[in-house]
């Protein structure tokens, strides 16, 4: 029995095209590593994207690449394009 | 981080104004820069350049060159790794960087490096240059963002389109984004007024004064050695590393001064090609690039081609928008489309909205980041709408802002929930100012506009040293386009309750940190900030051991105050403050040297938001815009040295004017550009600029210690939009392309074809 949480994460409108339509997936994870990591084995489709780099939107704390921080199910997550700057 | 440990008051170093450590010797011209240094030996490299906007490359004959007096080395493509393969996505990036340093099979715009050569002297190397050979077979070439997606249009390359790309599509459209919720069609249907219109930008250059330089030497064994100008070395560490199949260890990078980078000197083009001939000739390598190949083969902006369609309520309220973003990046993928998406419509709170963004390729040169890329030509389309909308309804454009501003916990248009945003603050603070209320001259139009920015952390080292008197040697490893080795000696004095003269600010080289990322993402004052911050506690607890183990009590029986190691309560027993210089003059016999450290990644980077307003005139017979009145509001969390936070709300809006009405790339039928140098690119001088008002607004950023949003890259979102609603409401007729150039503002009044 996983002793995970399930949490949701809300995906750009643009992912729809490889999770089936889906645009909120639930996977169990802690972090956002083992978040990215469930999010690809339910939607390998993802892959590419998820492997390219993205950013984590958790309660509006934008997390650029950190896969360490810590998820809960009480958390609104988003996955966001990856940030950089000029 | 959480909120209570930050510290916004009771400071006595930071919000105060010193002199900046570098000035004396940027004065007197003491500062090195990229051009400045030389070795025993030394050659210099020229790069051969294609003058085909897109052509196939058939053969270089580089014998002519070789059997030339005091030519020691000629290199090509073939003198680069071939360990790097194209591959679509992120994961071909390197080989994008490749394929720009030096052209493989073809020339993929006018500029393109297809050879290099090193000789003994800048003459002989240039006449080398001009005897090396290229035969190029001439392709069809597309330079417009809206013709590179048209069936007809020339594909660049294939095989760099990523999946996200909707099928059916041009290949030269090569990345997709899509975000947004609710539902557009109720939205737009609530509206009393829907205005849908089109917008286009041209690419601009980052105008920074010094060229890109560099002096490399690498040897055979492997090991090298490179000074350049750059935001961040470590990139350029790792990039040449790869570029010319080298242990990254092996070679060390030191960072010259900058002579202004603004993004554009995130990138690596000459670097690597240095490295290359000093191998091949085996002495040093210097190259200096002259404007003329900035302009034709460094990064400008992306162009953009936009549509919006905004609907409102009579009483102001947005009740849907939607953005298509078509922003063209040269050749190559990267145009910050994502960006421009997503920054389109994050000032407001809105029910239904979606943004859809487009990367294309075309045969210009790769695009680079110029302060919050993207951001400005979608700040450009969506705040000349929402402006619009306003004049038809007869709404103030602050306070319509107002009534649909993001604030904490709305839902921001790319998705999250905003934490702690300070862009309400921002708006009441320039409608208050004295210029929203001052009347307006006859021929005079005032304009507003909101622009926002993510801001940044990234991979940061920093080293804290005491010196035996007390004095700091801070070593951090971002190079200092801003000012920031005063903030940063501002931070480390504050923590340890020291002059900030006793601080030494040093940007160190890439053998003597951790990896430290580029200059970039108005990361910074924020995160170098945060790590000097972190280095000054771990050097304080490690004083404070000190002053315990004198004592005889336990560590954390002692605080830290005002400089000095105190007992921490009565129980601590009666001893006298121990100032920090009495501690480092006996650290080699209490233990050794003391230094403070910090390696981490923060992520707590505060998104800013800015509200600008411009005055402007239009001649109406030359079509000469003069800007009257700029008042810039921007959120900077908190101030570290005031002075420096103005300059860039002032060198955002400077730009932003260049931009707006005068800068912009021109390519000829031909594919070849127009204006490669400042004659005919016009940047705005100082007699174009009214005094820049700069309002200091501070809504903390919890991610910081003391509250700090990064300021450098926003100040640049809102002046193309602003500018363009003044010079709109002065001329009388709305302007949708930029730069509203005098010809253009007389072709939009119909004076002129």
């Amino acid at each position: 029995m996983s002793l995970k949480p399930v949490v949701k994460i809300h995906l750009w409108s643009g992912l729809r095209a490889f999770t089936g339509g889906e645009d909120v997936v639930e996977v169990e994870a802690a972090t956002i590593g083992e978040l990215l990591n469930g999010l690809v084995a339910r939607h390998p489709g993802l892959e590419d994207i998820v492997e390219s780099g993205v950013s984590v939107a958790i309660d509006g704390k934008v997390i650029a690449s950190g896969l360490s921080e810590a998820v809960a199910p009480e958390n609104e997550i988003w996955l966001m394009q990856r940030l950089k700057g000029g | 981080m959480a909120l209570d440990s930050l510290k916004t008051d009771g400071f006595k170093q930071i919000g105060t104004r010193p002199n900046r450590p570098d000035g004396l010797d940027k004065v007197t011209g003491r500062a090195l820069y990229g051009a400045d240094v030389t070795a025993p030996g030394m050659l210099w490299g020229v790069i051969v350049r294609s003058p085909h906007a897109h052509a196939k490359i058939v053969k270089i004959d580089t014998s002519k060159a070789e059997a030339m007096d005091g030519v020691k080395a000629v290199v090509t493509r073939a003198d680069f790794s071939d360990a790097i393969q194209p591959a679509a996505g992120p994961r071909g990036e390197m080989w994008n960087v490749l394929e720009n340093v030096m052209a493989g099979d073809k020339a993929l715009y006018d500029g393109h490096a297809v050879a290099a050569v090193a000789a003994t002297s800048q003459l002989a190397a240039r006449d080398a240059a001009k005897a090396i050979v290229v035969e190029y077979e001439v392709l069809p070439h597309v330079t417009d963002v809206d013709k590179a997606m048209a069936a007809d249009a020339p594909v660049i390359r294939e095989g760099a389109t990523e999946k996200s790309v909707p099928e059916g599509m041009h290949p030269n459209v090569v990345r997709y984004h899509e975000s947004g919720h609710g539902d557009l069609e109720a939205g737009f249907a609530e509206a009393d007024l829907v205005i849908e219109d089109t917008f286009k930008t041209e690419a601009t250059h980052q105008g920074y004064i010094e060229p890109h330089a560099c002096l490399g030497t690498l040897g055979g064994d492997g090991k090298g050695e490179l000074w350049c100008c750059t935001q961040g070395h470590w990139n350029v560490q790792k990039v040449c590393a790869a570029l010319l199949g080298l242990e990254t260890s092996q070679l060390r990078v030191t960072a010259s001064e900058i002579g202004g980078g603004f993004g554009g000197k995130t990138a690596v083009f000459i670097e690597p090609v240095a490295l290359a001939l000093s191998r091949k000739a085996n002495k040093p390598v210097k190259i200096v690039m002259n404007r003329a190949d900035v302009f034709r083969a460094t990064g400008p902006t992306a162009s953009t081609s936009m549509d919006i369609k905004i609907g409102m309520k009579k009483d102001g309220t947005i009740t849907a928008a939607s953005g298509l973003f078509r922003c063209q990046g040269g050749a190559f993928p990267g145009a910050p489309m994502e960006f421009t998406a997503m920054c389109a419509f994050a000032p407001y709170n809105l029910q239904a909205v979606k943004q859809t963004g487009f990367d294309v390729m075309t045969n210009r040169p790769k695009q680079a980041a110029y302060r919050a890329p993207g951001s400005p030509m979608a700040a450009f389309a969506v705040e000349s709408v929402i402006d619009q909308l306003c004049n038809q309804l007869g709404l103030d454009p602050i306070d319509t802002r107002l009534k649909n501003a993001s604030r904490e916990g709305t839902q921001a248009s790319f998705g999250p929930k905003w934490d702690r945003i300070g862009l309400v603050e921002t708006l009441e603070a320039a409608k208050a100012h004295p210029h929203y209320s001052e009347p307006l001259k006859e021929g005079q139009g005032r304009g507003v506009s909101c622009g926002f920015w993510f801001n940044h952390g990234g991979e940061t080292a920093v080293s804290l040293a005491l010196s035996e008197d007390g004095t700091v040697q801070l070593a951090v490893g971002t190079p200092d386009i801003g000012g920031s080795r005063a903030s940063m000696a501002m931070m480390a004095a504050e923590e340890l309750g020291i002059p900030y003269e006793n601080v030494r600010c040093t940007i160190a080289d890439t053998a003597t940190l951790g990896y430290n990322e580029i200059s970039h993402g108005s990361r910074v004052t924020y995160a170098s900030g945060l790590a000097t911050i972190k280095a000054a506690r771990d050097a304080v607890k490690k004083l404070c051991a000190r002053a315990a183990a004198k004592w005889g009590i336990e560590e954390d029986a002692v605080k830290w105050e005002d400089g000095c190691a105190v007992p921490s309560g009565p129980n601590a027993g009666d001893h006298e403050p121990l100032p920090l210089a009495k501690i480092t003059a006996k650290m080699g016999a209490t233990g050794g040297p003391i230094v403070g450290h910090f390696e981490a990644t923060p992520e707590g980077a505060g998104v800013s938001f800015a509200t600008h307003i411009v005055d402007a005139e239009v001649d109406k017979e030359t079509g000469k815009t003069t800007i009257s009145r700029y008042t810039v509001v921007q959120d900077a969390g908190k101030a570290i040295h005031p002075t420096y936070v103005e300059g860039q709300f002032q060198g955002g809006a400077a730009q932003g004017i260049g931009w707006a009405l005068n800068e912009e790339y021109i390519y000829g039928e031909d594919g070849r550009l127009q204006n490669a140098g400042f004659l005919d690119y016009r940047i705005p001088v100082a007699s174009d600029l009214p005094m820049i008002d700069a309002v200091i607004v501070e809504v903390p950023n919890p991610g910081h210690p003391y509250g700090v949003r990064g300021v450098g890259e926003t100040s640049i979102c809102p002046p193309l939009a602003a500018i363009a609603n003044a010079v709109s409401a002065a001329a009388g007729v709305r302007l949708k392309q930029l730069p509203m150039s005098p010809p253009r503002i007389l072709a939009a009044l119909g004076t002129h074809d």
